[in-house]
């Protein structure tokens, strides 16, 4: 512990002459701009389509959504199976349902692999306004996966009511078809952007991948083994309200008459995604990065 | 400009700096030294606007970081060449950052020219080394082409091209009135590059002068005398002399001797009036390194120390000599010897180890050679390095005390080209 030379610190040198002249400075030739939030959008579409992780994940997804979506429109066209008037769009629900781990995964990615390399540090220096960072991370996310979504649940829309024809299906109306495009589009982009801000609060990708998908699958499962009568309200307020169940609310899917219906599961997961994002914002402005 | 203004960070209880105050003026170079956390990144993070100082304040240019318009264009810097995501390519790494604050593309083929590497600018930098990493990080640094630099062990895995290419960087940064804050661990870079030198240790403020201050402060100049190698008594009387006109004399391994708290003169009328003839009388300017350890050695948090191997070491066989140490492992205190003594040159001992023979200047005599009839008498591989071991100190004693600065003139070639 002990110096055994006293430091010479605390002094400043006399008239140091190593110093520039008073008032020199360097300015850049390139022009100085104002930035704002189209800068970082700009910035953050770069870095979203510059890894190939996001390629994988949508690849995945569409795939998913597309391949299963087809498979069971064939097997149902392929055993006669008669649909009894249902609309034929709720077959698409089960390809978004296995989809949507795409969709968490590539939200948490998104942030939380910048924490992971270090990157998170260089982006903050380079933009010191830190919420300005997660909004342009939100939008771009959002909109990405709302496009894709929406492209990819229109085309199986489109595939299952022609394959269908002959199975007795009903001819979906306006708002089914809404309701399974844009309604499910928006629902699923609002669930991949709370990924995204939970990987922003966790900072660790494995980890928030782990809640995102414990939030997704944990409340079916865990309904499914409460078998005691005293939980039977408990039961049915998690089987109503799962994602997957939420979801099915787009396809008029509904377990039961006290869960949500009609735009009642986009309103729900709105309301998640702002309190996330509220945390998320609170917390990067204060943490140290 | 950057000012620190008592600036203190904690975590928990560990506070990792306190009460810190520095000034980094614009036009020259800023070294920033101190031992393994010592705080040095915290700072850095803090400056940058990072981490939130638990109290005090650091502004550049009067504004703290987050509040400057335009952050990236006045401030560039290099914290970690490893905070960049390894799966995207060199090129679009930049482009991302020029996007985030508004300057042009083509600024990002610019940088990717000047650091060197347009030729793996669509490599992903997964791939690179770690020198490559370190100059894609000065790449982003320079992007903005900013007033004010940050570089966190900048010269760290570059090749020396890039070591000499850093340094001329720096210096040429800071000729057109920019602010260059660099922190290093290499004393001999430190020494060519900085002007001005800022040390801590364990979060606080050592030091805060010119790097010539810093090593006459921090450092006992001597004087290296040689007496006619043929004529040992004429050592001994000189040693006398000096001695009794109240110098330090050390004895040096090849046979010369080290003073110290004599100045040149005297000791030359010293040795006209004792009647001995010199071969060699030179005054020795501590190196940076030296300095640097001695202000640093009682702040160091994490000191190595000798591997012992408890336990494993198999028992020498009878006559064999233990291997010798190598000088300056795990001595705790080896760059600080009493005040007035004498500083010692790096890795280079004065009194050998106790109870090894000594040869007649004091230098340990070379270990004794294997008992004779015992052909393989050690089976520990590490007991058979003894013989070689006292050799390897004093081969670089020789060539090392001519030059003002040894550490300084490693490097000195380079420059020359």
């Amino acid at each position: 512990m002990s110096t055994p030379q006293p430091p010479v610190a605390q002094q400043q040198p006399p008239a140091p002459n190593w110093q520039g002249a008073p008032g020199t400075s360097y300015t850049s030739p390139i022009p100085v701009v104002r930035t704002h939030l189209g800068h970082a959008i700009a910035s953050e579409w770069t870095k979203i389509k510059s890894v190939r992780s996001t390629m994988w994940t949508l690849c995945v997804y569409v795939i998913l959504v597309i391949g299963l979506g087809l498979l069971f429109a064939l097997i149902a066209a392929s055993t006669e199976m008669n649909l009894e008037g249902e609309s034929p769009l709720g077959l698409g629900m089960f390809g978004l349902m296995l989809g949507s781990v795409c969709l968490i995964t590539l939200g948490v990615l998104t942030t939380a692999s910048e924490y992971g390399t270090g990157m998170i540090r260089t982006t903050m220096t380079a933009c010191p306004s830190r919420g300005r960072v997660l909004i342009a991370k939100s939008l771009v996310y959002f909109v990405l996966a709302f496009t894709v979504t929406l492209v990819t649940t229109a085309f199986v829309g489109f595939v299952h009511v022609a394959i269908l024809e002959g199975n007795n299906a009903a001819t979906p109306t306006g708002e089914e078809w809404f309701k399974a495009t844009v309604g499910v589009s928006l629902f699923l982009s609002l669930f991949g952007l709370l990924s995204l801000l939970v990987g922003s609060l966790i900072r660790h990708s494995a980890g928030a991948i782990t809640i995102m998908l414990g939030l997704f699958l944990a409340p079916l499962v865990i309904a499914i083994f409460m078998f005691a009568e005293s939980l039977r309200d408990v039961q049915e307020f998690l089987l109503n309200y799962s994602i997957p169940s939420q979801l099915g609310v787009f396809y008029s899917a509904e377990l039961g008459s006290a869960g949500p219906s009609g735009w009642d599961p986009l309103w729900i997961m709105l309301g998640m995604v702002a309190v996330a994002f509220a945390a998320a914002y609170g917390l990067l402005e204060k943490r140290d990065v | 400009m950057i000012e620190a203004v008592g600036l203190t960070k904690r975590y928990g209880a560990k506070t990792a700096v306190y009460n810190l105050s520095f000034q980094v003026r614009p036009g020259a170079v800023t070294g920033f030294l101190g031992p393994n956390g010592s705080g040095k990144s915290t700072t850095m993070r803090m400056i940058l606007g990072l981490d939130n100082p638990t109290s005090g304040q650091v502004t550049i240019g009067g504004y703290p970081y987050r509040k400057l318009p335009n952050a990236a264009r006045q401030v560039g810097a290099l914290l970690d060449a490893k905070a960049v995501h390894g799966g995207r390519h060199a090129r679009n790494h930049l482009l991302s950052l020029a996007q985030l604050s508004g300057i042009p593309a083509r600024r990002v083929d610019e940088v990717l020219g000047v650091v060197g590497l347009q030729d793996v600018a669509k490599k992903r930098s997964k791939g690179f080394s770690l020198g490559m990493g370190q100059r894609l990080g000065i790449a982003a640094a320079l992007l903005g082409d900013p007033q004010v630099l940050l570089f966190d062990e900048p010269v760290n895995g570059l090749d020396p091209e890039g070591i000499l290419w850093v340094r001329n960087l720096m210096k040429a940064l800071a000729a057109e009135g920019r602010t260059v804050f660099v922190s290093s661990h290499l004393m001999s870079e430190m020494a060519l590059t900085a002007d001005h030198l800022i040390v801590i240790g364990r979060g606080q403020l050592l030091s805060d002068m010119s790097v010539k201050d810093f090593i006459s402060a921090n450092s006992a100049d001597f004087a290296r005398v040689r007496t006619p190698d043929t004529e040992p008594q004429q050592r001994e009387k000189l040693t006398a002399a000096l001695t009794e006109a109240g110098g330090q004399v050390l004895p040096e391994q090849d046979g010369a001797l080290r003073v110290t708290g004599l100045p040149l003169p005297r000791i030359s009328d010293l040795a006209h009036d004792a009647d001995v003839r010199l071969w060699e009388l030179s005054p020795h300017q501590a190196s940076l390194e030296e300095a640097y350890m001695r202000m640093t050695q009682g702040a160091v948090d994490y000191r190595s120390s000798i591997d012992q191997k408890a336990g494993l070491q198999q028992p020498l066989p009878p006559g064999a000599q233990p291997p010798m140490p190598v000088p300056g492992q795990g001595q705790p205190g080896w760059y600080a010897p009493p005040a007035p003594q004498a500083p010692q040159q790096g890795g280079q001992p004065f009194a050998p180890p106790q109870g090894q023979p000594t040869g007649p200047y004091g230098a340990p005599a070379p270990a004794a050679a294997p008992a004779p009839g015992q052909p393989q008498p050690q089976p520990n591989p590490y007991a058979q390095a003894a013989p070689q071991a006292p050799a390897q100190p004093a081969a670089p004693a020789t060539p090392a005390p001519s030059a003002p600065a040894p550490a300084a003139d490693l490097t000195k070639s380079e420059d020359a080209r």
